[in-house]
Formats: C-alpha cells, sequence, structure tokens
C-alpha cells in the first residue's frame, strides 16, 4: 500500500472543494480503501465539521509539523468508517505555519500507511495553495458553472501545467439541470470546451448537501442524494473504473453531448485512457 | 478536442459578449495570452499608426484578436490594404 497523493484545489473559494474531499474520502474508504483526508486550510479549518468529526480534534497539521505531537497522535479515525482518517488544519495559526516542503515531509511518511491521500487546499494561488500542491501525485480542480469560477479554474490548471504538476482533472460542481437553456446563461458543453481540462465528474446541486454539513455526514453516505452519487462514482473513476456520466434532471441527451465534449463515447475517461488518448490522437 | 480547441477573440468589431459564454470565453482568452481587452485596444492603434506611415491601409477594417490553442496563444492581425491601382495617377 503506497498511497495516491491527491490534491483538491480550485482557486475560487467556496466551489466546493472540502465538500469534494470529505465525500471522495469517504466513498474511496466505502469501498475499503485506507484514506486520509488532510485539511490543508490552516486557520480555516473545515472538513473537519463536515466530516462530522469535530468533537474528536486535539491535535492538528500544525502540531505536527511544529514537533509537538508524534505524527500518529494527531490522526482522527472515523467511527463510521474506520478506514477513514482525518488530519485537521490548525484553527489558531496561519499559512506560514507550514511550509510545502513539511508537507512533502509528511505525506511521504504517510503513503505506507495509506491507499489514498487526499488534501484539501484552501482556495487562491499563495501559501496555501503551494503548500497543498507540494506533495500531489495528481489535482483535481474543483469549480462551479458560472464565469467568475471557471476564470479561476483556468488561471489555476496553468499554474499546475507551469509547475509540473499537471495535467489536473476538473470537477465541475453545484451543475443546475436546466443550465444554458434559457440561452444567455453559461452551459456545461461552454465551461469544458473552454478549459481543456479532462473531466472527471459532475456533481449537480443538491439540498442534501448543506443538511450533510449541518449534521456532519457526508452525502456520499446518503443514497438518496444525487450529489453523493456523483461524488462516488469520481471516486470509482480516480481507481481507474470507467463510469458513466450520471442522467441530471431535464438533461435528455445531454451526457452523450458532453461526452463527444469529453471525447470517449458515453463516458468519462479514467486517466490511464485519457493519457492514452492524448498520446494516440 | 484537447489539442486542437482555438478561441478567437474579435475586438475592432463591436465586442459581441452578450451572452455568458462569449464572455467567458473572451475572459480566458484574454488571461491566457497576459494580454488585457484595453491594452489590444491601444495596441490596434499603434499597430495602424506603424503601418500607415508606409503603406496605405484601410483603417476602419483593421481587425486584431487573439487566437489560442492548447500549445500557444496569437495575435492575429489583419490589415486591409487600398490597392495601389485605384490610386495611381495616369
Amino acid at each position: 500500500m503506497a498511497a495516491t497523493v491527491v490534491t483538491i484545489t480550485s482557486g475560487k473559494g467556496g466551489v466546493g472543494k472540502s465538500t469534494t474531499t470529505a465525500n471522495v474520502g469517504v466513498a474511496l474508504a466505502a469501498r475499503g480503501k485506507r484514506v486520509l483526508c488532510v485539511d490543508g486550510d490552516i486557520g480555516l479549518r473545515n472538513l473537519d465539521v463536515i466530516m462530522g468529526l469535530e468533537n474528536q480534534v486535539v491535535y492538528d497539521l500544525v502540531d505536527v509539523v511544529e514537533g509537538r505531537c508524534p505524527l500518529k497522535q494527531a490522526l482522527i479515525q472515523d467511527r463510521r468508517l474506520p478506514e477513514l482518517y482525518l488530519i485537521p488544519a490548525a484553527q489558531a495559526r496561519n499559512k506560514t505555519a507550514v511550509a510545502p516542503s513539511d508537507m512533502v515531509r509528511l505525506c511521504n511518511e504517510l503513503r505506507p500507511e495509506f491507499d489514498w491521500i487526499l488534501i484539501d487546499s484552501s482556495a487562491g494561488i499563495e501559501r496555501g495553495f503551494r503548500i497543498a500542491i507540494a506533495p500531489a501525485d495528481r489535482v483535481l480542480i474543483v469549480t462551479n458553472p458560472e464565469i467568475p469560477a471557471v476564470r479561476d479554474a483556468g488561471r489555476v490548471a496553468g499554474l499546475i501545467e507551469a509547475i509540473d504538476k499537471g495535467p489536473a482533472q476538473l470537477i465541475l460542481n453545484r451543475v443546475k439541470p436546466d443550465m444554458g437553456k434559457r440561452g444567455d446563461g453559461l452551459n456545461i458543453s461552454d465551461v469544458l470546451s473552454l478549459l481543456s481540462i479532462d473531466l472527471i465528474g459532475l456533481v449537480p446541486e443538491d439540498e442534501h448537501i448543506v443538511h450533510s454539513s449541518n449534521r456532519g455526514l457526508p452525502v456520499a453516505l446518503n443514497g438518496r442524494s444525487q450529489a453523493g452519487e456523483a461524488f462516488r462514482n469520481i471516486a470509482r473513476r480516480l481507481q481507474g473504473e470507467t463510469v458513466p456520466l450520471m442522467k441530471l434532471d431535464n438533461q435528455r441527451g445531454f451526457a452523450r453531448r458532453l461526452a463527444r465534449l469529453v471525447g470517449s463515447g458515453a463516458r468519462v475517461l479514467s486517466p490511464q485512457r485519457a493519457a492514452r488518448a492524448r498520446r494516440d490522437s | 478536442m484537447k489539442n486542437s480547441l482555438t478561441v478567437r477573440v474579435e475586438r475592432g468589431k463591436k465586442s459581441s459578449a452578450a451572452n455568458a459564454g462569449e464572455r467567458l470565453k473572451s475572459v480566458l482568452a484574454h488571461d491566457r495570452a497576459g494580454i488585457s481587452p484595453a491594452i489590444l485596444d491601444v495596441l490596434k492603434e499603434e499597430i495602424i499608426a506603424a503601418i500607415s506611415r508606409h503603406v496605405d491601409t484601410q483603417r476602419e477594417a483593421v481587425e486584431i484578436g487573439l487566437d489560442q490553442d492548447a500549445q500557444e496563444s496569437r495575435l492575429i492581425v489583419t490589415i486591409p490594404l487600398r490597392s495601389i491601382n485605384t490610386k495611381r495617377k495616369r
């Protein structure tokens, strides 16, 4: 077991990085993988609350980096899903407390213990981003179907390529079913064709999400949530499975149109197939 | 899709950012090229002035735009020239 380190970032704030990190983590753990989620947003702790683990926080990432506790003591195990762990962010510090090299060192120490290490990046492109991206083997960019978010995603994707951590894969989050129908709105094909980043998942807008973070119960555990199903699909695609895009409400034929943009029939490419497709084209 | 996509933004005509998709396209193209729309306008005037010093151009018909694919951004300037035949005095 040597973990793959995946950094979830976005540029824009509030697009759903933490929700994505928590839910993909839950989905992977539910499939029996040993998963560590790391909250990289130092000073603005959120992953603990989304995962429902806030009452178990004793030590945090900065405590580990500054040597106040051994690494293993900062790991919080989810009692509902024993394969799932969290290292929370420090709440009383800021991003200067941790260096990118600290994160690399930490991840290297933890790689043998896990199958997946998911790092929840802070928003922005400054130090918080650099801390989170330093140890990444893969990068997921989360965005929403609106101009400021997509613009930031484009910028971040360029940065990721520039530091040789690319290519990133895209998660389009908070997709509304009737987008773009009224003619002058942004539609999903606009976003995907303009960004030229391989799509790894679409997550629909879902009222279950706000309830889930209020309760500390990630939607990936909720069989009735469409967003939960989308996150579970992303987890499967991360593992190399080819999973057809979910049909969203009111989107007859949408998945087929979308799949043409993504380039492979009615499916979203797994990373191996995407790499092969790029090589062959 | 990824390798051969081009994004074209036309300035010099009335900018058609009438809908969100067009606005996004324009914003992304300018971001990637590192040239803002305002700078592009200034550049256009300077290019017209420089070229006009040497050849007769149809100012109003000059177009300047950004053309991009995954590999690079290009500035494309189209400068229609007045035909010398119509101007020759005999």
